[in-house]
């Protein structure tokens, strides 16, 4: 009885007590979020009203933000932008993870270094000689700006992950393709990219939160309110002057990461299964 | 016999063949990795010595440069600001990457249990930081507002502060605010990284630490904790070097602001080069971040590669 009893204490102490925190930290800005979104601009602005809960909830600042702003388009541009920058990025990171991770050839030790510096270089590093660039380009205000300079962001981490994912497949089984006169394509194709969907799927999600949640090249790049992106719409449209529509903030900002908590919600194995491979394997 | 086969060889073995080139392991993987290796090339490689073309010239946005050697540089280090900003950047990474190597540790350790719902509130506590980082600062930003501050009303209901301080209008609160939320965003990436490593530990080895008499904090200190190294080391490079680059999160909360107590080198560059239009002083003021990361990333390796 008296050990039961103080398992029961220990438990409390060393799992359910530090969870509890843990999780009130992490999880109260979100249900702040919820909150401030649902309530009306007199209990808002209001010192004497108890801030803890919604009183009189009411839907006015999602309806203003959806009719009033161009909430909508940035969800568009956002998501395409997120969608073209992971497929692009997909697809170059396979191409360069299957030679290194499978064939030798001249060079590889070089190319996989590069993957290394690119993954290291911070985002800040190459803003100003990027936005030149762009400039030159005319490419200025144009999703097509951030839809080419994303997947410099993600293509490092894609081929790294990717090729955890090729070296897993059996070399033996692309031998037999290969003796039964499949060429070196076909056999990629066919036997070892089905093999290795879950990487795909690993890197695919990991892609795309980082491509919704860039700011720095959209913020830079994208000046006009038809080509913007969510978080840069939220910063700067939302804020008119000094004035903060905090109901309006708080409604795109939980409408904002919705996709991205639909999406996480739906592959958590395979994003923890990503997000740890990057650290555990690497 | 030899006259009936020679001419199949031969018809089988033409000078040269497009497919078996192509067949070829070097030629085919060179033909595979060109692409990928050229956009990067395109766009990282390139803009990143251009970069370094621009600091040396005075720039005014969107006209033609003038070299001026080292000027930029130069008129960095004589910058009372961009000495502050230097001490900003190193003492918001410090303490924020400890902060998250430490909480993260330690709830790593306390999931590290049987316990129920585990997948569930594992996937609840990765939440801010798959959450856009701007999106979750503009509520921090509510949180800390100086007039309806949430924190506040709980000092003031609880009669600790009325009113309560200005988190993010007083110099050194504003930094300790920014300290708080990178930690907020960034804790949950150590804290399931490093569960997944502490996974991987084999049971046994605790069992003989234990036949060996060592306690809890024995164990951990001696099982867990060098066995857990590579993965620390890993996380914590990637968390210095992306802290120290950290742009989204100052730039939503205070700008660099009150009197450039939390500029850091990722704002203040972007403030100089798009704000003052100066793109070669503030390509010179990004480019700074690059001895003092390399030398926190050497110094680290060095330090954790040391047999202890």
């Amino acid at each position: 009885m008296t050990v039961e009893r103080r398992g029961w204490r220990v438990r409390l102490l060393t799992l359910w007590l530090p969870l509890a925190v843990a999780m009130f930290f992490a999880l109260f800005p979100f249900y702040w979020m919820a909150i401030t979104s649902l309530k009306t601009n007199q209990e808002l602005y209001s010192r004497k009203v108890m801030p803890l809960i919604v009183h009189n909830p009411t839907l006015k600042h999602y309806v203003d933000l959806l009719t009033e702003t161009s909430f909508l388009e940035w969800t568009w541009n956002t998501l395409l932008v997120a969608v073209i920058s992971t497929a692009i990025s997909l697809i170059l990171g396979a191409m360069l993870a299957y030679p290194l991770a499978r064939l030798r050839f001249a060079g590889a030790a070089m190319v996989s270094f590069a993957i290394a510096a690119t993954y290291l270089v911070p985002q800040p590093l190459l803003f100003v000689p990027l936005a030149d660039l762009i400039n030159r380009l005319g490419l200025n205000d144009t999703l097509t700006s951030v839809i080419l300079t994303y997947p410099t962001l993600l293509i490092p981490f894609c081929a790294w992950l990717l090729m955890g994912y090729f070296r897993t497949v059996p070399v033996e089984l692309e031998d037999a393709a290969r003796i039964d006169g499949a060429s070196r394509l076909q056999t990629l194709v066919r036997i070892v990219l089905p093999l290795c969907g879950p990487g795909f799927i690993s890197a695919g999600i990991f892609a795309f939160t980082l491509a919704q949640n860039e700011f720095l090249y959209a913020l830079i790049f994208l000046t006009k309110t038809e080509v913007r992106t969510v978080p840069v719409g939220a910063i700067a449209e939302l804020v008119r002057g000094d004035v903060f529509y905090w109901g309006q903030l708080m409604a795109a900002a939980l409408l904002g990461s919705i996709p991205v908590a639909i999406i996480y919600s739906f592959f958590v194995e395979h994003y923890v299964a990503g997000l740890t491979a990057g650290g555990v394997k690497g | 016999m030899t006259a009936v086969l020679a001419p199949a060889l031969t018809r089988r073995r033409p000078a040269f063949s497009f497919a078996r080139w192509v067949e070829r392991e070097s030629v085919f993987s060179w033909l595979m990795v060109a692409l990928p290796v050229a956009f990067l090339v395109a766009l990282v490689g390139y803009p990143f010595f251009y970069g370094i073309w621009i600091s040396l010239q005075d720039r005014p946005v969107a006209k033609p440069g003038e070299f001026v050697g080292l000027a930029n540089f130069i008129r960095a280090w004589d910058d009372p600001v961009f000495r502050q900003v230097a001490v900003n950047t190193l003492f918001y990474t410090a303490a924020a990457t400890l902060l998250k190597m430490v909480g993260g540790l330690g709830l790593a350790v306390v999931m590290n249990q049987d316990f129920r719902f585990k997948n569930l509130i594992r996937a609840l506590l990765l939440l801010p930081f798959i959450v856009p980082t701007v999106l979750s600062t503009i509520a921090w930003q509510w949180i800390l507002d100086p007039a309806f501050s949430v924190v506040n009303w709980v000092l003031k209901a609880a009669d600790i502060a009325d009113p309560g301080p200005s988190w993010l209008g007083n110099p050194h609160l504003a930094m300790f605010s920014l300290i708080i939320v990178n930690t907020w965003r960034g804790l949950p990436f150590y804290a399931i990284t490093l569960l997944a490593g502490l996974q991987t530990i084999s049971p046994e080895l605790y069992e003989a630490a234990t036949i060996d008499g060592a306690g809890r904090w024995g164990r951990f200190r001696y099982v867990t904790l060098p066995l857990l190294m590579p993965i620390i080391f890993i996380v914590t490079m990637f968390s210095v070097i992306f802290t120290f680059a950290d742009f989204q999160l100052i730039y939503v909360l205070t700008r660099g602001g009150p009197a450039n107590a939390t500029h850091v080198f990722a704002t203040y560059a972007f403030d100089v080069a798009m704000g003052a239009g100066q793109f070669g002083q503030g390509a010179a003021i990004a480019l700074s971040m690059v001895p003092p990361l390399a030398l926190i990333i050497l110094a680290m390796a060095i330090y954790m590669r040391a047999p202890k």
